[in-house]
């Protein structure tokens, strides 16, 4: 069942939850909405489970208006971060709940209940556990009987907000790919919310990416990373370097370096920023003779001194500081991950002088605020 | 080796334990014991006789069945009003909590006056249940009305933390599965408050069969009618006849102590089942 939000807008005194936003989910589809706290995801998504309603605008179901309709008509199945278990029932209980509150003539009898939990407890690996109580479980477990539990009554769409927040580091992995998993099996229409970008490009379809009660970008994982709509996505999606210049009439000059920029033809005398991620860096060796300028740069690369190599693992991390950058107080440090072959074919140590030169960046004016 | 000596961070193991067992021998245990010697000077058949003449026997079951019924209305009651506490928002919320306490604070003599004054005949009250034939002060409905009055704190005192810690989530989870409100507070609130509110329940039923001051006012004390079994005691006090005191006080107390029993092990089974341990 396909979702839609058209021009929801949600205030919490001064504050603007959501500004604007519009978004369509498909059906069948794994969708993440990711942004820092604070940035409306998780508004958004009670928007659209009925646990909160905006003070503008329309949620859709299937094409039909759902904006009025009370959570308990939506049909949505919700997973909440602390698990929100009943802690007065048993795991069958629990997940039975759905089922027993239906009014009776929805409602199935009491073995087709039992068989069905029963089920959905063999779909997430805890049968075993049904005649325990929710605090005999770990995070891990609890977090997958709400899902189960959410799963009973058979929801058009599944909400889950940040549920593997309060997890730790390798549970949450585990149920990341656990619930990918289930997903393709299932195939209901689902979003989740989650403030961890390798999460979300991890797990989801596509990725919602909010800013301030905005949408900055919608797009698959790697549309997201690797082509990022906004300077934001930009820094909250990964690492990036970042080198001021200036635009003009569609060529621009930064940090020494002068390269073309076919998308701002008109600019004029704009400050702008060239984002680099740290495997779009290229370097080399300063050949023994060349033609360098005052500062050490040619037109194309620059000069720079690595100040720190980190060799751990199949990518070797560098730190450099540009050659012209010494004597200032706030030196940018150049963040740069090369394969360890090339490390080894370069043999770099700490304090070696190199030539660096981006190959690949995207140039932004610089937002004036 | 020393079972209960166990090496832990917290120093003064024995020092505190010993002297909490000292303090609760001298404030509670002796004076009870002291009791049961006492009504010991009897004889068994003397007991007996002076523990069940009818007219003590009908001060228990008003005694405790006022007490029962003031418990059970105030264990409804205080739930909504500790309900209203917690979830609302309301000029003079403050206030209305405050005024919870009062019970507690206000001289049970004071209460009793001001009742009386209240649900007599010609009182603010008791006018208006006057016509209809209905007696509140110095009837057995007037010891309830005292007894409820002093026993509403200790429900809404027991039951507000419970209610202020279940999380808005779970109630918006029962929503989500499609539970109506009435089931999500039969179901899901009220099993999770069931145990404080069973442990305000006792406390207040507790408080009442012990009341003294402010129902002797309002009960007007007539023998086989309105006479509640402290006062009883009183009278035996005051005619010297200090075994027969003693005696209806063990009876007393062996009664509350089987009823508080009772109580524990429900609260302990209602907990262990939704095992909030």
């Amino acid at each position: 069942m396909s979702i839609e939000v058209r021009n929801l807008s949600k205030r919490f005194g001064s504050f603007s939850a959501l500004r604007d936003v519009s978004l369509e989910v498909r059906p069948g589809e794994l969708l993440a909405l990711l942004g820092p706290s604070g940035s409306g995801k998780t508004t958004l998504l009670r928007v659209i489970a009925g646990l909160e309603t905006a003070d503008t605008g329309q949620v859709l179901f299937h094409g039909e208006d759902a904006t009025n309709q009370h959570v308990r008509e939506r049909q949505v199945g919700f997973v909440f971060q602390h698990y929100a278990l009943f802690r007065n029932m048993s795991i069958l209980e629990n997940v039975a709940f759905g089922l027993r509150v239906r009014p009776k003539k929805f409602r199935p009898s009491d073995e087709e209940i039992r068989r069905r939990v029963h089920e959905l407890l063999k779909l997430v690996q805890l049968d075993w556990l049904a005649d325990r109580y929710p605090h005999q479980l770990s995070g891990g477990q609890r977090q997958r009987i709400a899902l189960a539990r959410a799963l009973a009554v058979e929801p058009n769409v599944l909400l889950l907000d940040e549920p593997f927040g309060a997890l730790d580091a390798r549970v949450r992995k585990e149920l990341r790919a656990w619930l990918r998993r289930l997903h393709d099996d299932m195939h209901i229409t689902s979003v989740f919310v989650t403030h961890d970008q390798e999460e979300a490009l991890e797990v989801a379809d596509r990725v919602v990416v909010m800013n301030e009660g905005r949408i900055e970008q919608i797009g698959t994982p790697d549309e997201v990373y690797e082509r990022p709509a906004s300077p934001f996505v930009y820094e909250f999606l990964g690492k990036v370097n970042l080198f001021h210049g200036r635009l003009h009439r569609g060529r621009a000059w930064v940090g020494g370096i002068e390269i073309d920029a076919p998308e701002h033809p008109e600019a004029e005398e704009l400050p702008a920023v060239a984002y680099v991620r740290p495997h779009d860096i290229e370097i080399e060796r300063i050949p023994a003779v060349s033609g360098l300028n005052g500062d050490g740069d040619s037109g194309t690369s620059l000069v720079a001194q690595v100040s720190h190599v980190l060799a751990i693992g199949p990518v070797v991390r560098l730190e450099l500081i540009r050659n012209g950058d010494k004597d200032k107080e706030h030196q940018e440090l150049i963040e740069v991950e090369i394969s360890k072959e090339r490390f080894r074919e370069l043999n770099l140590a700490r304090g070696d002088e190199v030539l660096i030169k981006p190959s690949r960046f995207d140039l932004f004016p610089r937002q004036i605020h | 080796m020393n079972k209960f000596k166990q090496h832990s961070v917290l120093p003064g193991f024995n020092l505190a334990l010993g002297f909490t067992l000292l303090y609760l021998s001298l404030i509670v245990l002796i004076p009870l014991s002291a009791t049961f010697i006492r009504a010991s000077a009897l004889s068994w058949p003397e007991f007996w006789s002076i523990v069940t003449t009818p007219r003590v026997l009908a001060s228990y079951r008003l005694t405790f069945g006022a007490s029962f019924a003031a418990a059970l209305v105030n264990a409804v009651f205080g739930l909504l009003v500790a309900w209203v506490l917690v979830r609302y928002r309301f000029p003079g919320k403050k206030l209305v909590d405050a005024l919870v306490d009062l019970p507690f604070a206000l001289p049970t003599a004071v209460a009793g006056i001001a009742l009386t004054a209240l649900y007599a005949g010609n009182g603010w009250i008791g006018q208006f249940f006057e016509p209809l034939g209905i007696k509140i002060a110095f009837t057995p409905i007037g010891i309830f009305v005292a007894l409820t009055f002093i026993g509403l704190p200790f429900v809404v005192r027991t039951v507000q933390p419970v209610l202020e810690d279940i999380e808005a989530e779970l109630e918006e989870a029962a929503a989500t599965l499609g539970a109506t409100r009435f089931q999500t507070f039969s179901r899901v609130i009220f099993p999770t408050v069931m145990p404080a509110l069973m442990t305000g329940f006792a406390l207040a039923f507790a408080r009442a069969i012990g009341e003294y001051g402010s129902v002797i006012f309002i009960a007007g004390n007539m023998p086989m009618v309105s006479e509640i079994t402290p006062l009883l005691i009183i009278t035996k006090l005051e005619q010297y006849d200090y075994a027969g005191a003693t005696a209806l006080a063990v009876v007393m107390l062996v009664i509350s102590f089987i009823m508080l029993l009772v109580i524990n092990l429900l609260q302990w089974w209602t907990r262990h089942r939704s095992a909030l341990a």
